[in-house]
């Protein structure tokens, strides 16, 4: 065990200095423009603030469910199936239809079927038919059909979130999806999330409808903003899909702030109709089942742009401005978590963290010195080593490190010299029993080998496990952790093996006390 | 041989003791409790720092605004307080900055606020749910992983003495009604973690002397690979209790419970090492035959 071969030797050092190369690159200030790698600082240790944020799909189903409402009527009609008690529920739609085998045989075929198509991906379709009782039967969408509302909702969930944060202008924000129905929002620097968390909280559905003068069939009793509860016509006549963009600004009459907007050509074109057949009358703004204005029609407007004026801040007319430009959420989302971590706090941090990593390794290397002198040298040699590595390896990963993360420096500085120190009992053991001293020491390695890589393979365990399980700063220990153990295995049996071999032929024959 | 303590004769002291201290600890879980932070309860923590308030003026406002269970601290350094506020049945978006502006609104002096996190009743209740399958799950890996390097016997043992580690620490948290959050499960896997590592060493030496001394009892031999292995157990736990410490002093108040959990731990699992899963050995009439008999299992 203490043979070294030239290219052995070579190799240790050669991967040794690679690796802790890296760990330096941590400390310079300029860009580097070829290997620009650097350990990132997780919210914790650099501020700023962690949302998760979850959909509701649950009224995106009742609208996809109303939707079908017209089609299956058609399909029942078209085929000259009765059909009666037709009733629109939270998540199906039940009804009588009296030939139930016709109407199955219309329901799940797969060509030009409207209603209900058949997805390719799931090998399913995307509605389910129950018959409750003989002629009752229940339509709803099937398993894959949810899933796929569901992902698109997330998809486009997390595309609308990406448009509105970064047109708040955060530096480097993290979007990621989590699980099936989660968006996880990760907001370096940023002090407090209020703001963010008021635009992602709203869906930013905009409709201009008209008020009507009469109670109308199907008309929705909307509340304004001023109180003022009025009837306006289900019709939608446009939507916020048919902005093209929107700018804050001031109304000219009342210079109070205000919302411009620019419509698409189709837009332009129904609102041009619209505000020329409806001189007189009132139009209203609709965002998120609010009437945030209803202005009357002076004049027809074929231009295809306007002004949204309301009773509205500045700060305000801005932010609608940057929920119209970034489109209407498909559904509405909640803070399930939030974390954020002042800046000043996570300062502290860092530095009571870098404090506690100082003592505690000089502790133990004091206490390493005192109880192996030379050897413990040696050892001390390797823990240095071992802490470059690990921060060289952490910053190739360009893992984050969290404070838990530094406590999972400090423990591997703790509990890295094992390695060695069951090493070193065992030569001391050896050297009791046998006579040649680089035999005892040879012996000492070979069997310690197999006990040293038991222990170690065990923490490795437990930190695979935390980090599998673990989230955000509990993750960033389990990294520092596991990496600890793999940059230990390595000093203690190539680099400190090497050293004491060292040691050990340059003092032959003479006596060598551990 | 190297037989300078005779641990053996201590073996039942420490069995009745740790029987009795487990059962103890059982009971303060299932009758005290385990505080749970926000993390695994659900809730809003707020850290905040103003120089001209005390902790009953936050608690006085606070009660004033009916948020339900409410419990303000000084935490760390002069002027830092600590707030923690009970979960409501539902996710309340707006509480934090109704919370914040009230503060500001009453306290007439500059607040700093340094941390403030918000967890839903539905992920703490995952949180907490994920914390014990990976506490559940590295005991079965490491159960798993002993079961494979030495014999069944071992890996009941080593389990045993996890279990009573990880039972026992948890059990002076519920005493002392110190707060479990996701960085003290973090320490409890460690524990486990550096606790087996111990046993594990142990557990090479008795199995190294079973067959060097195959006339020892399981107990003789016990009690010389725990003498064998002796400096080298104080050594590594001198090491590790001075990093831990270092953080436990000097880590901040954040880092505290956990290195807290990690020292209590170190105690424990070194303990037990040597007092409970040695013993346990013998409790299985382990032998040098047991070791032959696994052998000729493996050869065909």
């Amino acid at each position: 065990m203490l043979n070294f071969s030239k290219i052995n030797i070579f190799l240790i050092y050669i991967i040794f200095l690679f690796i802790s190369f890296f760990s330096l690159l941590n400390f310079q200030n300029l860009k580097n423009p070829i290997i620009n790698k650097k350990v990132n600082l997780g919210l914790d240790l650099q501020g700023g603030s962690y949302l998760l944020l979850e959909i509701n799909s649950d009224p995106l189903v009742k609208e996809k469910i109303q939707s079908k409402v017209i089609t299956l009527k058609k399909l029942l009609k078209s085929n000259n199936l009765d059909y009666s008690n037709f009733k629109i529920n939270e998540k199906d739609l039940s009804f009588l239809v009296d030939d139930v085998e016709k109407f199955k045989l219309l329901f799940f075929s797969k060509k030009d079927n409207l209603l209900n198509p058949y997805i390719i991906k799931y090998n399913s379709f995307e509605l389910d038919l129950d018959v409750v009782k003989e002629k009752n039967v229940r339509v709803s969408f099937s398993k894959y059909g949810l899933l796929t509302i569901n992902n698109s909702a997330l998809t486009q969930s997390i595309e609308i979130i990406r448009r509105r944060i970064d047109d708040v202008g955060t530096k480097e924000p993290t979007i990621l999806q989590r699980g099936e129905k989660r968006i996880l929002v990760e907001l370096p620097g940023l002090k407090d999330p209020e703001r963010i968390k008021d635009l992602l909280g709203k869906t930013a559905k905009l409709s201009f409808r008209l008020v009507s003068e009469n109670d109308e069939f199907g008309a929705d009793k909307l509340e304004s903003e001023t109180g003022e509860e009025l009837s306006v016509s289900k019709r939608i006549i446009i939507s916020g899909e048919n902005l093209v963009d929107a700018q804050p600004s001031f109304n000219n009459q009342s210079n109070k702030p205000a919302v411009s907007f620019t419509l698409n050509r189709l837009g332009a074109q129904k609102f041009g109709r619209t505000t020329t057949d409806n001189v007189g009358k009132r139009l209203a703004i609709i965002l998120d089942g609010k009437i945030i204005s209803a202005p009357s029609i002076n004049e027809p407007i074929p231009s295809g742009s306007g002004i949204i004026s309301g009773n509205f801040s500045f700060q305000e007319a801005t932010d609608l401005a940057l929920l119209l430009r970034s489109g209407a959420l498909p559904t509405p989302l909640l803070v399930v978590e939030e974390r954020t971590v002042g800046p000043d706090l996570g300062e502290d941090s860092i530095k009571s963290g870098i404090t506690s990593l100082m003592v505690g390794f000089i502790l133990v290397i004091l206490f390493m010195l005192y109880k192996y002198k030379i050897f413990g040298l040696i050892a001390n040699t390797a823990l240095v080593a071992n802490l470059l590595m690990l921060v060289g390896i952490l910053t190739i990963l360009e893992a984050t490190l969290t404070l838990p993360g530094i406590a999972g420096i400090i423990l591997t500085v703790g509990m890295a010299v094992d390695a060695n120190v069951l090493i070193f009992e065992r030569i001391k053991e050896e050297l009791k029993t046998e006579k040649s001293i680089i035999h005892a020491f040879d012996t000492g390695y070979t069997k310690a080998k197999i006990t040293v890589l038991d222990a170690n393979i065990t923490t490795l365990i437990a930190a695979v496990i935390l980090f599998a399980f673990g989230s955000g700063p509990v993750k960033g220990f389990a990294i520092t952790l596991g990496i600890g153990i793999i940059t230990t295995l390595f000093t203690a049996y190539f680099l400190a093996r090497h050293l004491t071999s060292v040691v050990v032929l340059n003092t032959k024959n003479k006596e060598i006390k551990i | 041989m190297n037989n300078k303590f005779d641990f053996s004769s201590k073996f039942r002291t420490a069995n009745i003791f740790s029987i009795f201290i487990f059962v103890l600890s059982i009971a303060f879980i299932l009758f005290k409790g385990l505080n749970y932070g926000i993390d695994f309860k659900g809730g809003t923590l707020i850290e905040l720092r103003s120089d001209n308030t005390d902790a009953a003026s936050i608690r006085s406002i606070l009660n004033n605004m009916s948020l339900g269970d409410v419990n303000v601290k000084k935490f760390g350094k002069e002027g830092d307080y600590l707030i923690k506020v009970e979960q409501k049945e539902t996710n309340d978006n707006k509480i934090i900055p109704i919370i914040k502006k009230n503060l500001s609104d009453n306290l007439n002096t500059e607040i700093n606020f340094r941390r403030v996190e918000n967890v839903g009743p539905k992920v703490s209740s995952e949180l907490l749910q994920s914390g014990i399958i990976a506490i559940c799950l590295s005991l079965a890996a490491m159960l798993f992983y002993i079961w494979i390097r030495f014999e069944w016997q071992f890996s009941i043992g080593s389990i045993i003495a996890l279990f009573h580690d990880v039972v026992i620490t948890l059990g002076i948290f519920s005493v002392l009604s110190l707060e479990i959050n996701l960085s003290i499960i973090a320490a409890v896997l460690t524990i486990v973690g550096y606790s087996m590592n111990d046993t594990v060493v142990i557990y090479d030496r008795i199995r190294e002397n079973l067959n060097k001394y195959t006339r020892l009892s399981i107990s003789e031999i016990a009690n010389l690979s725990i003498n064998d292995t002796l400096a080298r157990t104080i050594i590594t736990s001198v090491t590790t209790l001075l990093a831990l410490l270092s953080i436990f002093i000097l880590g901040g108040e954040i880092l505290r419970g956990f290195s807290f959990a990690m020292i209590l731990g170190v105690v424990i699992g070194t303990y037990s090492s040597m007092f409970v899963a040695s013993p346990i050995l013998k409790f299985f009439k382990v032998s040098y035959k047991t070791l032959e008999k696994e052998e000729e299992k493996i050869v065909p």
